[in-house]
């Protein structure tokens, strides 16, 4: 089972091949060969789940990749308990959404190719996870940073849609580069890049190597998962077709920045310094994008930024080293049900309302869209953390565990995050408020392109997939935190989870002190958005914080400042520099050579004797030269 | 008579045939095309041949040529030469293969006449390649620019003239200068030995002993010459108007080949030649070579015309090369000398793709075009699979050498590595700006768009969701007719490069194991001395 999973990656690598390469020929069955490779790839990796024994990690080798001298990268594949429980979420939740696509995007004249993208993304998804080496991580790292950028991009008519798509390729190779530094240093101080050997090297190394190494893969993560500061592409990915957004930028590739944390965790475990950074970041971006998500009325763009704030949980929780690794996995997966589920909803709702995204355009669809009301209901519970749901489980296990820390850091991280837990209560009861609840608003208005709305529930091919998440959103939590289950199964590759004994606040206390601050969230936002009527237009005249967060607290702003516009200038002023600097230089000292040749044309008489007399010369200063150089 | 041999001569004789059938364009071009695939199917024995654990010089021939001097026509091939010789034979084809689609002949020209020029042209760049006699060496790296002056100058540009000529002007200069440093070390060769000789292998061995003081004019001399072909910042400027001037297949041979022997140059010649100097003079060659990577992506940004772009790119490019050559460290040498081929496999078929979009739309500017796409996909995605490895995206063959001089670089120069991965993210923006430029967003450009045209046009509104609303294309203005998607006969031509730039992605075995004795044998000449 183990010898032969390449055919992990293999099926829907080739589901890829033939789309792409397949043409229009293809176009009529496309999607269910799309829908059929994941669908085989999850089989095998349920069976692999249960036919095998996780107690350690077993790598197989595919062939020798880059072998050079010292250097020796094989294509490898390392399967395990961290490993195989990512490949059951990407190939699950990435069934379901392919299945769900079928619906979704019946009407582009494009689907086929939708699809082969799609199976290009699970198959680079699951090299990242599954690789064996950092080189190979890094093939699927950007592997899926392009199949990100191809359906980001996917709307070719809109020019917003190429801008955003590139901007997350560009946010990702800055963190790509981190990644790079930090395999070259592995490379430097251990003189290899595959997990066995790093980690089993990593502590002799020099204490200074081991924090950078941790700092470099952290820039890599940030980038990856929309972590401050190389958060701002992760909103305007939500460009991309809905399916794209609930599984590329929700639950798969975003977090694949804690994936890589959690699987480098004997290097982390040897730097408290790089480790605080994580935990710092993790708590810093969980509060950022938590307001900001406050502000939109975008359904999408307060979606995202709530993956923001989620994914800002798992990197506090895996920044906590030992006490947090598997906590950061276990929401990690719950959150993958419940924002794919939501994000599918959110589809669905655009799907009746002639693709319109703004929440105060809604309003009162609960009675249109059961279904969806239902599972994006559920969903909502479960996000806010209501007692016994899925967040409730995974989400406060991280409070918990940042209560735990001592001193300062157990006060900050804990209050950072159960600040963010009210806040969330808040902008999700909003979005949910403005629409499913109130009044119908969209009855009196048209869409932007002019079209009445009609609102309806969405086909079967669409809802199915949202009950079967929402049955993840109400059951997972409990089921993998309790009992610790989840820990105790990934505890030979990530390490036992610890239990903090000097916290700052007492364990009982935590989880119903989070439960009480949501609800304060929730009742604000029923305060305000429930008990009157929302305007269709949006208020201008705001207070500062307002403003603030629908400029996502200035974070555009300062890429602008600090790095647009200076290359912009910096390009243009080298265009001018090459071609009046160095080329006018050139073409300058070749005007003079030209004058000084029609000069020497007077010396060209047609005697054979001036010639032989210059030929001399020349031969002369040769010699000349030639001679300074042997005796200097 | 050697392989080797069979190999340059028969490029030669082609050249002679294809000039005797000026009158038929086509029979001309069939006939280039035939010889180009022989030579192609003999360079495949010939590599296989090539054995890494062996002699570092095979294939080795040898006649006198002027005794007086010691001066020989000797050819052999090292794994290095070997791959350059090897992505020349299989470019060719490919570029006879585009004529037509990426352009007309301009008025009164004979595709008899352009292809027996690129004919000869190949035969000279792989007798450069293969030379391993220094003066045969020079006197190739002077003739190799004729036929390319010809080919810029006489198929090129509205501005072909001025572009051939400080094309030809630069090179020559340097070349001489060469020349001089080669008298010089043959005289310091005549001084140890007794008698003179130009002879590769019997110069390292003598000159490597000079005195550094003396190592270090003989090394500029070569340096400079190779640095100009390279071209390494800042002796660079004539490359954008000879490639931005040039016809696609001529650009195609000149950036994605006869460039590289000025990084060939390195190091075959002043590496092994003049340790010392090279060791002494490295700091400077780095700067230079980060200075390129910084400054080419910052340019290639910038253009405004297709052609000049990938000139820039190049530079860029060169940048790294250099980069991996003077940290003498082998992974980062092993990465420099793929990079030499995978340069001219990415980058020619970036070449080769710009060359069909400028000729289906008649223009080379970038903002006569914009949502090509739509139009086009096959050759919008040929433009992305060029491109993605031109930022050398993992599972491209570019990355694998990036990847490995970065690395290598890294590990003895750190501070120059740190800044040359700069240019990654460099690479990313300017290969994804042209893309958005050219293919994505509404159907747009002069190029593309015209009042006249039928109305092919008007793709439909896409559905789904997001917050800005699609601008449909005015009802009246429609795609130009000539802008169509790739022909089966264009897809063929560029089929093997993408599998060639996917397969040595992800298989680049065959090739580092090759080249790797040969770049430590280059590595141990220089640190032992």
């Amino acid at each position: 089972m183990i010898a032969s999973s390449w055919l992990l990656v293999a099926f829907p690598a080739l589901g890829a091949l033939i789309l792409l390469a397949g043409g229009k020929r293809t176009d009529a069955w496309g999607h269910l060969l799309g829908c059929a490779t994941v669908i085989a790839s999850f089989v095998y990796g349920l069976v692999l789940f249960f036919s095998t024994s996780f107690d350690q990690a077993s790598d197989t080798t595919l062939y020798s990749w880059i072998p050079v001298g010292a250097l020796q990268v094989d294509f490898g594949l390392r399967i395990d308990a961290l490993s195989v429980i990512f490949v059951l979420l990407i190939t699950g939740v990435g069934a379901l959404i392919h299945i769900y696509s079928i619906g979704y995007m019946s009407d582009d004249a494009n689907r086929r190719r939708f699809f082969g993208y799609l199976n290009l993304f699970v198959a680079s998804m699951l090299i990242l996870v599954l690789g064996n080496s950092f080189v190979t991580l890094y093939l699927g790292w950007e592997g899926v940073g392009l199949a990100s950028y191809l359906l980001i991009g996917w709307y070719q008519d809109r020019p917003t849609a190429a801008t955003a798509a590139k901007k997350a390729f560009l946010m990702n190779r800055v963190g790509d580069v981190g990644l790079a530094l930090a395999i070259f240093l592995m490379f430097k101080y251990i003189g290899s890049t595959g997990y066995a050997e790093v980690f089993a090297g990593i502590g002799d190394i020099p204490p200074a190597a081991i924090t950078a190494i941790a700092l470099l893969l952290l820039l890599g993560a940030c980038g990856k998962s929309g972590q401050f500061p190389l958060q701002a592409w992760l909103p305007d990915a939500m460009e991309g077709p809905t399916p794209v957004s609930a599984l590329i930028h929700a639950a798969t590739m975003v977090t694949a920045g804690v994936y890589l944390i959690a699987r480098a965790a004997p290097i982390y475990n040897l730097t408290e310094d790089g480790r605080l950074v994580v935990t710092i970041v993790g708590a810093f971006t969980l509060l950022l994008g938590s307001i900001i998500g406050c502000a939109y009325d975008d359904i999408k763009k307060v979606l995202a930024y709530s993956t923001v704030s989620q994914i800002g949980y798992m990197m506090l929780a895996v920044g906590l080293g030992p006490f947090g690794y598997a906590l950061g996995i276990a929401h990690l997966l719950t959150h993958g049900f419940f924002k794919a589920g939501l994000f599918l909803g959110a589809g669905s709702v655009m799907h009746a309302m002639n693709d319109e995204v703004d929440m105060r355009k809604f309003g009162g669809l609960r009675s249109k869209m059961p279904i969806t009301f239902a599972t994006f209901g559920l969903g909502y519970l479960a996000i806010i953390g209501f007692p016994f749901l899925s967040g409730f489980f995974t989400k406060d296990a991280i409070i918990e565990a940042a209560f735990g820390q001592e001193g300062w850091r157990g006060w900050v991280f804990g209050g950072a995050a159960l600040l963010a837990a009210g806040i969330t209560g808040f902008y999700m009861t909003r979005l949910v408020l403005l629409t499913f609840f109130g009044k119908q608003r969209w009855r009196e208005i048209k869409s932007s392109d002019g079209r009445d709305f009609h609102p309806h529930e969405s086909p079967t091919v669409m809802t199915a997939p949202m009950i079967v998440l929402a049955v993840g959103s109400v059951g997972a939590g409990a089921w993998l935190i309790l009992g610790d289950r989840l820990a105790d199964f990934l505890a030979p590759a990530v390490g036992p989870l610890a239990e903090s004994e000097h916290g700052v606040l007492p364990h009982a206390i935590v989880p119903w002190l989070t439960v009480l601050i949501s609800a304060l969230g929730v009742g604000l936002a029923w305060m305000l958005f429930g008990r009157k009527e929302t305007a269709v237009e949006r208020p201008q005249n705001v207070a500062w914080p307002v403003r603030a967060a629908r400029k996502d607290l200035y974070g555009n702003a300062l890429n602008e400042t600090l790095v647009a516009t200076p290359s912009l200038w910096a390009t243009r002023f080298a265009v001018f520099l090459d071609n009046r600097g160095v080329d006018g230089a050139v073409n300058g000292l070749a005007a003079a050579l030209g004058g000084g040749s029609g000069r020497m044309r007077r010396l060209q008489t047609g005697f054979v004797r001036s010639y032989a007399l210059s030929m001399l010369g020349g031969t002369v200063l040769i010699v000349a030269a030639l001679l300074m150089v042997r005796f200097s | 008579m050697t392989w080797l041999l069979a190999l340059i001569l028969l490029p030669l004789v082609g050249a002679l045939v294809v000039a005797g059938l000026r009158s038929n364009d086509r029979l001309a071009t069939i006939t280039a095309l035939a010889v180009s695939l022989v030579e192609l199917a003999l360079v495949v024995p010939f590599w296989l041949a090539y054995d890494p654990a062996g002699e570092r010089i095979q294939q080795a021939s040898s006649m006198d040529w002027i005794p007086n001097f010691g001066i020989h026509i000797s050819f052999g091939t090292d794994g290095i030469s070997l791959l350059m010789i090897a992505v020349i034979a299989v470019l060719v084809p490919i570029i006879i293969g585009t004529l037509g689609t990426t352009g007309k002949l301009p008025e009164g020209r004979t595709a008899g006449g352009f292809l027996s020029l690129v004919l000869v042209q190949e035969a000279l760049t792989i007798g450069v390649f293969a030379a391993t006699d220094v003066f045969l060496f020079y006197v190739l790296f002077e003739i190799m620019l004729i036929p390319m002056y010809f080919l810029i100058g006489g198929y090129g540009g509205p501005n072909r003239q001025y572009a051939a000529v400080k094309f030809f002007l630069y090179s020559f200069l340097g070349g001489l200068i060469m020349l001089a440093s080669a008298i010089g070390a043959y005289s310091l060769a005549s001084d140890e030995l007794g008698q003179g000789t130009f002879d590769w292998a019997t110069l390292v061995e003598v000159v490597r002993d000079a005195p550094a003081s003396t190592q270090i004019w003989l090394f500029l001399g070569f340096f400079l010459a190779f640095a100009i072909k390279a071209p390494l910042i800042p002796f660079h400027t004539w490359l954008p108007d000879a490639a931005g001037q040039a016809p696609i297949g001529v650009t195609v041979l000149l950036v994605g080949v006869l460039d590289k022997v000025g990084t060939f140059g390195f190091l075959r010649y002043c590496l092994p030649m003049f340790p010392e100097a090279s060791k002494q003079l490295a700091p400077l060659v780095l700067i230079l070579a980060v200075a390129g990577v910084i400054y080419g992506s910052v340019l290639a940004a910038g253009q405004q015309d297709m052609k000049r772009f990938v000139a820039y790119v190049s530079i860029a490019h060169f940048g790294f090369i250099a980069l991996g050559i003077f940290a003498f460290q082998p992974q980062a040498m092993v990465g420099s000398a793929t990079y030499m081929l995978n340069h001219s496999l990415a980058t020619g078929m970036l070449i080769i793709v710009v060359g069909i979009i400028a000729a289906r739309g008649g223009s080379t500017r970038i903002s006569d075009y914009g949502g090509m796409f739509k139009l086009t996909p096959i050759l919008g995605g040929m433009l992305l699979i060029a491109g993605l490895s031109t930022l050398s995206l993992p599972g491209t063959n570019s990355f694998i050498s990036e990847f490995l001089v970065l690395l290598g670089a890294f590990d003895t120069r750190p501070v120059y590595a740190i800044i040359a991965t700069v240019g990654m993210v460099l690479a990313a923006a300017y290969v994804l700006w042209l893309y958005q430029r050219i293919m994505t967003g509404p159907l747009r450009g002069d190029a593309l768009v015209g009042v006249t045209g039928d109305t092919t046009a008007g793709a439909p509104v896409p559905s789904g969701g997001g917050g800005a609303t699609a601008t449909a294309v005015e009802p009246e203005v429609g795609a130009k007719k000539a802008i169509r998607d790739l022909s089966v006969k264009e897809i063929a031509v560029l089929a093997p490069l993408v599998v060639l730039i996917v397969g040595l992605g992800f298989y680049p075995k065959p090739v580092l194991d090759k080249v790797t004795p040969s770049v430590e044998a280059t590595l141990t000449a220089v640190q032992e001395r």
